[in-house]
C-alpha cells in the first residue's frame, strides 16, 4: 500500500432526507433543499457555520441554497447534468477535500417535482439541438424518449418484455418493506404488463413516480469527521467515476448499451480496488424499468443478455445475492425528477445499518446514477466505516 | 400562422427554429430534400448538423443529399397526447442508409408492434408545419423498391 492514497480518507459524515417524501404542496423547492440540509447538518453533529462548501444543481443553485441557510461557502459546485448530478457533487467534493479547498461540503437536493411549488418552468426553447431534432416528433417528456432504446435492447440482447416487467415486480418486494414508499403493494408480472400503456412497451408500472422531496449529505475528511462528528458509523467514499455521452437519446452510439455506465463504473472500481463480486448492495437509478437491466450488464455484474433472467430469478429481490434498489427505487419509493440523491441516501442507510428494509452485513455498496436520457452517469462505491 | 385553423392538419404541432449552422438542413427539408453533412477529411457522414466532424474533428464538412432511405432502429408507441399529434404516435429512431441515425415519426402505418418490426425499410417524407417542413418516415411498400 505504500505510495497509494488511503481511500478511506474522505467520508459521508451526515445524511438525511426531508421529513416526508411524496406529495408535499406545502413545501417549496428551496425549502425541500434547506430542510434536508438542516437535517443532514444535525445528523453529522455539526452547526451550519462549520460548513464551508455547497454543491447542488443549477436551479435554485448553490448560492441560493447557501444564502437561505446562512452559510457563506468558499467552495461551490453547481454541476447540473441531470439526476445523477449529486453523485458528481460527491465525487468533486472528495477531490476538493483532498485538495484542501473545503472541510465540509454540503450536497443538497430538493425538488417539487409533483406539486411544482417554487419550481422553474419547463424550458420552452425552440432552437436548441434537442428542440430541432427531437421535440418536433410529439415527445412528451422522459416516458416517450428515455424509453426509445428499449425495443432494440431487448431485440439484440434476448432479454424479454416479461423480464422488463420483473424489474418493477422485484422493486415492489422492497418497497413493501419501506413505510416511506409511495407504492407498497406487491405486484406480479401480469399486473405490470396489464397496467395502462404509456408508451409501448412501457406501461405505467414500468415508469417512475413523480414526487416532491429532498435530501442532503455532509462530506468531509475522516480526520475532520472523527474530530467533530457523532458516533454514527462513517461511510467511506472508496471510489468514484463520471462520464457523459449524448444530450439526445436518438444519438446514442449503440442503443443496446450505455457507455457512460461502463466508463464511470470502471473508474470507480479501479479507484476502490474492488470488483463486482465485492459489492454487497447495489443501487441503480431506475427512472424506468430498463435502466437497471442496462446497469447490471454495462457494469459487468452479469453478462450481456443475462440481466433480465438475473432479476426474474430473484437475485436482486429480498433474500437474493445482490440486493438492488432496496428502498423500492424510483419506480416505487420516490422520484422527484432528479432521483440520484435518494439512491445515495439508501446506500448510506444500508451501510449504517439503519435502512427500512435492512440487508444483513452490507460492507460495500455501489450507486450508479443516470442523468438525462442516457446522457450522463456517475458511480460511487461506498464502504462501511 | 398563429391563427388556429379549423380542420387544419396539425396547427399546434411544435415548430422548430433553425440556428445558422442548421439552416441548410431546414432549407433543404422545405425543398423536399434530406440534406445531411459529411466530413471531407475522413469521409464519414454525420447527423445532427455541426461545423466540425464529430469523428475526426476536422472543420472540412460538406452538405449532401441523403437517399432518404432508412430502417427502423428502435421506437415507442406513445399514448401521451402531444399538441397536434394523433394518439398513439410512433416516436422512432431510424438509421439512414448512409449510417447516421435520427429521431422521427413513422407515419402511414398501423401504430402496432405487429406492423412495426425492427429494421423495417422506410422512406423519408416531409410534413409541412407553417413554413417549416419536418422529415418523417413511412414504410416502403412492396412495389416501391
Amino acid at each position: 500500500m505504500s505510495g497509494q492514497r488511503n481511500n478511506r480518507d474522505v467520508v459521508i459524515m451526515g445524511a438525511a432526507e426531508t421529513d416526508e417524501v411524496g406529495k408535499l404542496p406545502h413545501l417549496s423547492t428551496l425549502e425541500l433543499h434547506t430542510q434536508s440540509a438542516r437535517r443532514a447538518i444535525a445528523d453529522a453533529g455539526l452547526t451550519k457555520d462549520q460548513i464551508d462548501g455547497l454543491a447542488t444543481v443549477s436551479t435554485p443553485g448553490p448560492v441560493q441554497v447557501a444564502h437561505a441557510l446562512g452559510i457563506t461557502p468558499t467552495y461551490l459546485d453547481g454541476t447540473s447534468v441531470g439526476g445523477t448530478s449529486f453523485l458528481l457533487h460527491v465525487r468533486h467534493a472528495v477531490a476538493a477535500i483532498r485538495a484542501g479547498y473545503a472541510d465540509v461540503v454540503l450536497v443538497t437536493h430538493g425538488e417539487s417535482g409533483r406539486s411544482r411549488v417554487g419550481a422553474p418552468p419547463y424550458p420552452r426553447q425552440s432552437d436548441s439541438p434537442l428542440a430541432q431534432f427531437e421535440m418536433p416528433y410529439g415527445v412528451m417528456g422522459p416516458p416517450t424518449t428515455f424509453t426509445v432504446p428499449t425495443l432494440r435492447f431487448l431485440h439484440e440482447t434476448g432479454n424479454t418484455l416479461e423480464q422488463l416487467a420483473e424489474v418493477a415486480v422485484a422493486q415492489r418486494r422492497w418497497s413493501a418493506r419501506n413505510p416511506r414508499a409511495m407504492f407498497r403493494e406487491e405486484v406480479g408480472v401480469d399486473d405490470v404488463l396489464g397496467a395502462r400503456m404509456v408508451a409501448y412497451p412501457f406501461t405505467l408500472l414500468m415508469c417512475c413516480l413523480v414526487t416532491d422531496g429532498g435530501g442532503a449529505l455532509a462530506v468531509a475528511s475522516r480526520e475532520f469527521a472523527e474530530a467533530h462528528g457523532t458516533d454514527k458509523p462513517l461511510v467511506s467514499v472508496l471510489g468514484t467515476g463520471e462520464a457523459a455521452t449524448t444530450p439526445m437519446v436518438s444519438q446514442m452510439e449503440d442503443m443496446t448499451t450505455c457507455r457512460q455506465f461502463t466508463l464511470s463504473s470502471q473508474r470507480a472500481f479501479k479507484e476502490a480496488g474492488v470488483g463486482t463480486t465485492d459489492i454487497d448492495h447495489l443501487m441503480i437509478y431506475d427512472a424506468f424499468a430498463h435502466v437497471p437491466l442496462y446497469g447490471l450488464e454495462d457494469m459487468g455484474f452479469v453478462g450481456r443478455g443475462e440481466s433480465g433472467a438475473f432479476v426474474a430469478e430473484g437475485h436482486t429481490s429480498p433474500g437474493g445475492r445482490l440486493p438492488m434498489n432496496t428502498n423500492g427505487g424510483g419506480l416505487s419509493y420516490t422520484h422527484t425528477g432528479m432521483y440520484g440523491m435518494f439512491a445515495i441516501q439508501e446506500s448510506v442507510r444500508q451501510l449504517r445499518g439503519e435502512a427500512a428494509a435492512q440487508v444483513d452485513g452490507v460492507e460495500t455498496s455501489l450507486v450508479l446514477g443516470n442523468g438525462g436520457m442516457f446522457m450522463s452517469a456517475a458511480t460511487l462505491i461506498l464502504g462501511r466505516g | 400562422m398563429t391563427s388556429p385553423q379549423s380542420g387544419g392538419s396539425a396547427p399546434d404541432k411544435f415548430v422548430p427554429k433553425a440556428t445558422p449552422e442548421t439552416q441548410p438542413y431546414w432549407d433543404a427539408a422545405a425543398a423536399g430534400r434530406l440534406d445531411i453533412q459529411r466530413c471531407t477529411a475522413c469521409e464519414r457522414p454525420f447527423f445532427y448538423p455541426r461545423t466540425s466532424c464529430p469523428h475526426c474533428g476536422s472543420e472540412k464538412v460538406a452538405w449532401f443529399t441523403a437517399s432518404g432511405r432508412a430502417t427502423l432502429y428502435s421506437y415507442v408507441i406513445s399514448e401521451r397526447p402531444a399538441p397536434g399529434f394523433p394518439t398513439p404516435t410512433v416516436i422512432a429512431t431510424v438509421e439512414l442508409e448512409e449510417g447516421p441515425r435520427m429521431m422521427t415519426n413513422i407515419v402511414d402505418v398501423d401504430p402496432t408492434p405487429e406492423a412495426l418490426p425492427l429494421d423495417l425499410p422506410l422512406q423519408v417524407r416531409f410534413e409541412q408545419r407553417g413554413e417549416v417542413a419536418v422529415p418523417v418516415f413511412a414504410p416502403i411498400d412492396g412495389g416501391d423498391r
